[in-house]
């Protein structure tokens, strides 16, 4: 079965706490010089069968109406090779 | 006529029994509605109760948007019949595109908890007819994620308009950009905001105060009057 990686990130403009917060907590762990953090989801996708142009376009708009909201977020996918991915 | 007003209960809904006592103290006749039912049975208005719908797992609401009885909701909604959404219920219009815009994690990252002010700026909507604009009410608020947010575009277009709802007064609890609690869409049927109205109907509880009634018997004019 292939591998297929939904990123979702919240769009640049749009304020993330989370991230943030990730960030005000790194001088104190030693991290030093890291100047910005930002949060996002990554979907990890086994789709049964091949996946080839037709899959993808259903997976685009999975992504797209369900596992982002396009308001306020942004998406990639990208297919990971079986192989690699072991 | 009695109206009938529905309630829909979500796996994780959590404010659907004070909603439905809302409906009956304001003299509707509530109907409860579950979510993998497409049947709406016969209500004249829909209220979308607060919670944590689905666990809201993915995004607050947007796994709810895309259960059987939100289909019904959505096209019952875009032909003009009235929808409330409260808090969670707020977040899932949004995920439906019912109403503009998109529901963030408060700016503080806390769960926040108390009464809040609130300024109608709408006083022409299906939900809030019986306050007048510019009046103050207190209602409670209580969520994790109730920062309103949407493009510059969009917010010039809701205040344009007069769609910005209702406005936080004094410290805005959760970032919600322009101080946004509440919108409507363009026809004034379909209402979300973020405080709970329904917790604030009777002097015993909630606020102490009955400032969230005037919601429903808002609706009740509006439907007996249709």
């Amino acid at each position: 079965m292939a591998r297929v990686v939904v990123d979702v990130m919240l769009k640049p403009e749009i304020l993330d706490p989370q991230g943030q917060a990730v960030q005000r907590a790194l001088p104190r762990l030693g991290f030093e010089g890291i100047a910005d953090v930002r949060q996002g989801k990554r979907f990890e996708l086994q789709v049964e069968g091949p996946v080839d142009n037709a899959a993808l376009a259903r997976i685009h708009e999975l992504a797209e109406t369900f596992l982002a909201n396009t308001v306020i977020e942004d998406f990639t996918v990208k297919v990971e090779n079986a192989e690699e991915s072991k | 006529m009695t109206a009938r007003i529905g309630v829909v209960t979500f796996p994780g809904t959590l404010d659907d029994q004070d909603a439905l006592r809302a409906v009956r103290v304001a003299g509707a006749e509530p109907v409860s509605l579950w979510h993998r039912d497409k049947d709406l049975h016969q209500v004249d208005a829909v209220i979308l109760a607060g919670g944590f719908s689905y666990g809201d797992y993915l995004r607050a609401g947007a796994i709810s948007r895309f259960s059987p009885v939100m289909e019904t909701v959505i096209e019952q909604a875009r032909a003009g019949m009235p929808v409330l959404g409260i808090c969670n219920g707020f977040q899932i219009l949004t995920e439906a595109h019912l109403l503009p815009g998109a529901m963030l994690r408060n700016n503080h990252l806390h769960f926040i908890c108390r009464d809040q002010t609130l300024r109608v700026e709408n006083a022409e909507t299906a939900w809030t007819s019986d306050y007048s604009a510019g009046q103050e009410i207190s209602v409670p608020l209580k969520n994790m994620d109730g920062r309103y947010t949407a493009d510059e575009h969009t917010l010039d277009e809701l205040e344009a308009e007069g769609r910005v709802a209702f406005r936080y007064v004094g410290r805005n609890p959760n970032g919600s950009l322009r101080d946004i609690a509440g919108i409507t869409n363009a026809a004034g049927n379909v209402v979300g905001l973020m405080p709970h109205p329904e917790h604030a109907v009777e002097p015993l509880i909630g606020t102490g105060r009955t400032d969230g009634l005037g919601f429903f018997t808002s609706i009740i004019k509006k439907l007996v009057n249709a």
